[in-house]
């Protein structure tokens, strides 16, 4: 039987345990209608009380079960091996286990399936199937115990809404706390794979270290394999510092021209097409950035006598630039809104001009607000991946010359982990380390930017 | 002179103030049939008001009557309100205010405004008032710019409370402080009129009793029009009060005569309190 | 108090500095007028520098892109030749047979139909054009994809009463044929460096003078999975198909969760420490860099869970996590806008808190959490760094069928075809993913747009 055929027919049996349920407590109720005794709650609460108890704990063996079946089964066949067949390394247990269980699923096998191969492959058959047979039983009746008994339980004074509201409570806080364990899995999956990482090689090398070289061959064997972060780290700087003076001066001043001098007509189509730019998904970024932009730099260049790579740090970074445009934009216009009336007029009315109450009294208002944006939008611009893995040239050298290829932490990353996932050897590993880096340091801006920006809404509430 | 309006017929011409027995000097501004519209409603039905040199004159009148509208039109800060428009005549001096070649930056320059909540910015002391003379380039150097300051507070009355701080923010003054603070900014500019929004509305008794008292002395060397919805204030700032009712200027003469013998039976209803 | 007029003498003294200043302020109109008209000037400079940009990106990629859309195609008579197809007859499944048998009989028939030459009955086809080419194997099969002889062979299994007949088909020219009649190759580059030999280019600019060779709208591009033989019928299928799977379990998993939790957070939780922190760490965990989920994913789902590497089931965890703080955002702010005189009329008339929130509360706030969902998925649809550290970056050639399989995303497709060697052709074929990709953001943006007007409430 299958999964989605079991959780089909459980979930049958919760509406008919509802039914069931509604019916007995509707009989209740017209039992007690004339006696003066209440019913504490509706009867359509009294049936998903009962449809509950039916349903959820019946679920919960088939998840616990689920989870378990497939490795207290494969130590179980694992265990009757004849011994001299038992593969040396986890590795080939890995390919034998999949082999039996490719024989087992009847999917059959490129090669021929060896007489023990097949012994193992059909006591897991039979295994599965006890195992599954066993847990339906077990499933049945906890499921019919529960009807019985809770369908028995309906009573006037039982107060059901109050326990199945209860149950709903549960499940929303269970859901609150998906973004916790979301939070909680990232650091730790990362000072994980990073710890390990680090028993290769030693923090020191790896923070303050001025070479990128990590080799694809045996660890340490020799000397010219390097994994210093900082190449990458002064990549990433580099080119979300040229997106910052791209996207901040142009995306400021938008903001400003759009809320303070449009007219409502010209807000009201260039907003949303400035923003357009803020969905556009990242790899049309890096495309563009690859086929427009780099050649058109490099033509630039040439015209001008300066030697500009097609793939560059200052590609990636006007690209990225024109990609933040609107994170900048947005974020100052809410912020400049923010900028009480009262001020602007106190500056209108002592004979300001409108540029001069802008400048001198409602920026200088709003800069906590401004820099607080800034610093969200550097973050995106450090985390950005795409772009860079197209546009930024993929070359760990330190250079101060934004015309040159660099490469980033985001685009490593990416390097370092496609293809063979080997998660034993640093080279794989190298990935987290520098994923924590990376995470360290957007949450930092985040939190500081996002105090910041609490800060000044609240100057202003 | 200017149409009389149909609802101001009896009271409200300038004529009639001349017969009050007050300090009569040169007309400092004069509006003539004046008009504002919000989108397609009108606010103001065409208003006709002259205003003297260095009076004290008060516009009182239920919420929503247009009196912070009309005083907003002297200084043409209902410019700022995208959906606003004004029809009509307004004089500075004689010279028409709305005209095109008249620049609004000279004519806020010599109209200063007070707003309702003390509006402050977010600077020092110091640089709340040296903003206005700084912006129009009336000073040359540091010295000047001191000297302005200083005087401007004085006439304030708030030199002696903040001398010691004037790098503190503006913002941390208490909220009478705050609206003196704004008067000072506006006379450090050396206006000749100066409008007041309601300028004691956010504030405790003591502070506007302060306020009032400022106002009377500043009245000497400034015309000032003030609105506000406090009748008592209006008495005792006043040389001559503006009553206002559904956007029409109902009765203008001197302060004691509206007081004590209006003439029009809205303004009586509502001096004594029958509305409000 | 008393009023204190000023002397006759102050009175001139404030005339004169009143002058003085207007004198001043009239001196400094000039100048600041100038820099008003600076000030705006630069913020419309922004203003069309951002929407040049807009324009731009746009531009290129449409300019690029719907080219691709059409391909060089040949219009050929096939004769489907029974001496070159030598097969038995199809497999019936007979009553008396099981299922298991007919399979096996079938099997042994495609596999039969798999060793029939289609590239003869290619050939032949062209050699009704060509008279030569049957001497020229090579240069002649240059013309059409590789991928037509298994198109044949498709029609064949489906229908083998087309043997003995000629049809009137459209074959798929192969790629450098599509990229010589495009002029996307310079035509007087010598022999060595062009793609094509020059027998084979004589012959395309022949039959396209004879009207065989034309640029069609081509289905190739969404009807195939991606193909690495057979460039010019290479598709979007396979990744479409791991793209929706990816939005369906999105949609199944960010959404219901996301909703229940901002519910939890707006409505139920006590505002203390714990809350605040959930707050803070939801804002934040918007904001991580979207590869960071990657690296979680390959880390939690395939290292530590053992789950298959490309597959959209992971594919679609990661990014239902990734756009779960968007869905809890946007809910929150929603049920924010709703203000408490509905919640306290349902409290009021006796109702619980959760019925309260579920029948008064909820309904209300569904056009917004529509909208918020909406967005969500939209943003995880275009995402493609978290799905290259979760393999997903390998080439496949197939449709999915479950989520379990490997697979590819369409953002990933277009990452993978950037790549391609065969510039000149792929170029074209990347803007026309692109633009596939866009129409669909597009549209689910405009769906969330009009949801939002539709049903926009003002308190």
């Amino acid at each position: 039987m299958s999964n989605m055929l079991l959780i089909t027919l459980l979930l049958g049996l919760m509406a008919i345990a509802y039914q069931l349920g509604l019916v007995r407590s509707k009989g209740v109720a017209a039992t007690t209608s004339g006696t003066g005794v209440k019913m504490h709650s509706r009867p359509t609460y009294h049936a998903m009380l009962v449809a509950l108890w039916v349903g959820v704990p019946a679920a919960l063996i088939f998840a616990v079960w689920s989870l378990f079946q497939p490795g207290i089964i494969e130590s179980m066949v694992l265990a009757q091996l004849p011994p001299e067949m038992m593969p040396a390394t986890e590795n080939d247990v890995r390919i034998l286990l999949r082999r039996i269980h490719n024989l087992s699923g009847g999917f059959g096998l490129i090669e021929e399936a060896a007489a023990y191969e097949l012994n193992a492959a059909r006591y897991m058959a039979e295994l599965r199937s006890i195992s599954q047979m066993l847990m339906i039983a077990l499933m049945a009746s906890v499921a019919a115990t529960a009807l019985v008994w809770t369908r028995k339980r309906i009573h006037p004074l039982l107060r059901a809404r109050n326990q199945v509201e209860q149950a709903v409570r549960v499940l929303l806080v269970a859901c609150s706390a998906v973004a916790i364990l979301t939070t909680i899995g990232i650091v730790l999956s990362m000072i994980g794979e990073a710890m390990r990482f680090f028993s290769f090689v030693s923090p020191m090398d790896f923070f303050f270290g001025t070479t990128w070289n990590p080799r694809f061959s045996t660890v340490g064997t020799d000397g010219q394999t390097g994994f210093g972060m900082l190449p990458l780290l002064w990549g990433t700087m580099m080119i979300a510092l040229i997106a910052l003076a791209v996207a901040v001066p142009v995306g400021l001043m938008a903001a400003i021209f759009l809320s303070e001098y449009a007219s409502d007509r010209v807000r009201a189509v260039a907003k949303p097409i400035i923003e357009v730019l803020a969905g556009i998904p990242t790899i049309v970024y890096g495309f563009f950035a690859l086929i427009t932009v780099g050649p058109f730099l490099a033509n630039f260049g040439a015209s001008l006598g300066l030697e500009i790579r097609a793939t560059s740090a200052i590609t990636a970074g006007l690209v990225m630039g024109i990609m933040i445009i609107p994170f900048i934009s947005s974020l100052s216009d809410d912020i400049i809104t923010q900028v009480p009336k009262s001020l602007r007029d106190g500056s209108l009315g002592l004979g300001a001009t409108k540029s001069e109450t802008i400048r001198k009294v409602v920026l200088p208002a709003a800069l906590p607000g401004i820099v607080g944006a800034i610093l969200l939008a550097a973050s995106r611009a450090i985390g950005e991946t795409m772009i860079v893995v197209l546009a930024a040239g993929n070359s760990p050298v330190l250079t101060a010359n934004p015309f040159e290829a660099v490469s980033t932490m985001t685009v490593t990353i990416v390097n370092q982990l496609t293809g063979d996932l080997d998660f034993a050897s640093p080279q794989s590993l190298v990935a987290f380390a520098l994923g924590l880096t990376l995470f360290v340091i957007t949450l930092l801006l985040n939190v500081v930017a996002l105090v910041i920006v609490r800060k000044y809404r609240e100057q202003y509430e | 002179m200017g149409q009389p309006s149909m609802n101001t017929l009896k009271v409200t011409l300038p004529e009639s103030a001349d017969s009050q027995a007050l300090p009569q000097g040169n007309i400092k501004m004069s509006a003539r049939d004046v008009k504002v519209f919000y989108g397609a409603s009108e606010a103001l039905h065409g208003i006709n008001m002259d205003i003297y040199e260095n009076e004290v004159v008060a516009f009182i009148g239920p919420s929503g009557c247009g009196k912070s509208t009309f005083l907003r039109c002297l200084n043409r800060m209902n410019d700022t309100i995208d959906s606003a428009r004004v029809t009509g005549k307004v004089t500075l001096d004689d010279q028409d205010i709305y005209d095109p070649s008249l620049d609004v930056v000279q004519l806020r320059a010599q109209v200063g405004m007070v707003f309702q909540k003390p509006n402050p910015f977010p600077k020092s002391i110091f640089e709340n008032i040296a903003y206005g003379p700084r912006l129009h380039g009336l000073v040359d150097n540091k010295t000047d710019l001191e000297e302005i300051v200083e005087s401007s507070l004085r006439r304030a009355g708030l030199w002696n409370e903040v001398k010691d701080r004037l790098d503190a923010p503006g913002t941390g003054l208490s909220g009478g402080q705050q609206q003196r603070l704004c008067i000072a900014r506006a006379i450090a500019v050396s206006p000749e009129v100066i409008l007041m929004d309601e300028p004691c509305s956010a504030l405790d008794p003591i502070a506007t009793t302060i306020i009032e008292e400022l106002i009377d002395e500043l009245k000497g060397s400034y015309t000032i029009a003030i609105v506000t919805h406090n009748m008592q204030q209006a008495a005792r700032v006043s040389d001559r009060t503006a009553f206002f009712h559904l956007g029409n200027l109902v009765e203008l003469s001197a302060t004691r005569e509206i007081f004590t013998n209006p003439q029009d039976t809205r303004t009586e209803d509502y001096i004594t309190g029958r509305f409000g | 108090m008393k009023t204190t007029n000023m002397m006759p003498e102050d009175q001139l003294d404030l005339a004169q500095k009143r002058d003085r200043m207007q004198q001043r302020v009239k001196a400094s109109l000039k100048r600041r007028h100038a820099q008003e008209k600076r000030f705006k000037g630069m913020g419309m400079a922004a203003v069309v520098t951002a929407l040049a940009f807009v324009t731009l990106l746009f531009f290129t990629i449409l300019s690029k892109g719907l080219p691709a859309f059409w391909q060089a195609t040949l219009t050929l008579q096939v004769y489907f030749d029974p001496e070159v197809i030598r097969i038995d007859p199809k497999p019936e499944k007979r009553s008396d047979e099981s299922e298991g048998a007919f399979q096996q009989r079938y099997l042994a028939w495609q596999t039969q139909l798999g060793f029939v030459n289609f590239n003869r009955i290619i050939l032949d086809s062209l050699a009704r054009e060509i008279p030569e080419a049957p001497e020229y194997q090579r240069d002649a099969l240059r013309l059409v994809t590789s991928g037509e002889r298994f198109a044949l062979r498709g029609l064949v299994e489906k229908d083998p009463s087309i043997i003995g007949q000629t049809l009137t088909l459209d074959l798929l020219a192969d790629a450098n044929v599509d990229v010589w009649m495009k002029g996307n190759i310079d035509r007087n580059l010598p022999d060595a460096q062009q793609q094509l030999s020059a027998r084979t280019r004589a012959w395309v600019d022949e039959l396209q003078a004879r009207g065989v060779i034309k640029s069609k709208f081509s289905t190739a591009l969404f009807m195939n999975p991606d193909s690495r033989s057979s460039l010019a019928s290479a598709g979007l299928a396979g990744a479409f198909m791991g793209s929706l799977m990816m939005m369906l379990i999105v949609m199944f998993l960010a959404v219901p969760v996301g909703v229940a939790s901002a519910i939890y957070l707006e409505e139920f939780a006590p505002k203390n420490k714990l809350t605040d922190l959930i707050e803070v760490n939801i804002n934040n965990l918007a904001a991580v860099p979207s590869i960071v989920f990657g690296l979680l994913g390959a880390s939690v789902f395939i290292l530590w869970f053992k789950m298959p590497l490309s597959a959209p089931l992971v594919g679609g965890l990661v990014l239902s996590l990734m756009t779960l703080p968007t869905v809890i955002i946007a809910t929150r702010s929603t049920l924010k806008a709703i203000p408490p005189s509905i919640r306290q009329a349902a409290l009021g008339i006796g109702a619980s808190k959760v019925q309260s929130v579920f029948h008064h509360v909820l309904p209300l706030a569904i056009p917004g959490i529509l909208t918020g969902a909406i967005l969500g998925v939209a943003q995880a649809l275009g995402e493609t760094a978290p799905l290259l550290l979760i393999g997903m970056s390998s080439f496949v050639a197939s449709v999915p069928a479950t989520p379990f399989e490997q697979s590819t995303a369409l953002p990933v497709q277009i990452y993978l075809w950037q790549g391609n060697e065969l510039r000149n052709f792929f170029e074209a074929r990347t803007s026309a993913a692109i633009i596939v990709l866009l129409a669909l953001m597009i549209t689910l943006n405009a769906l969330a747009i009009w949801l939002r007007k539709k049903f926009e409430t003002r308190w």
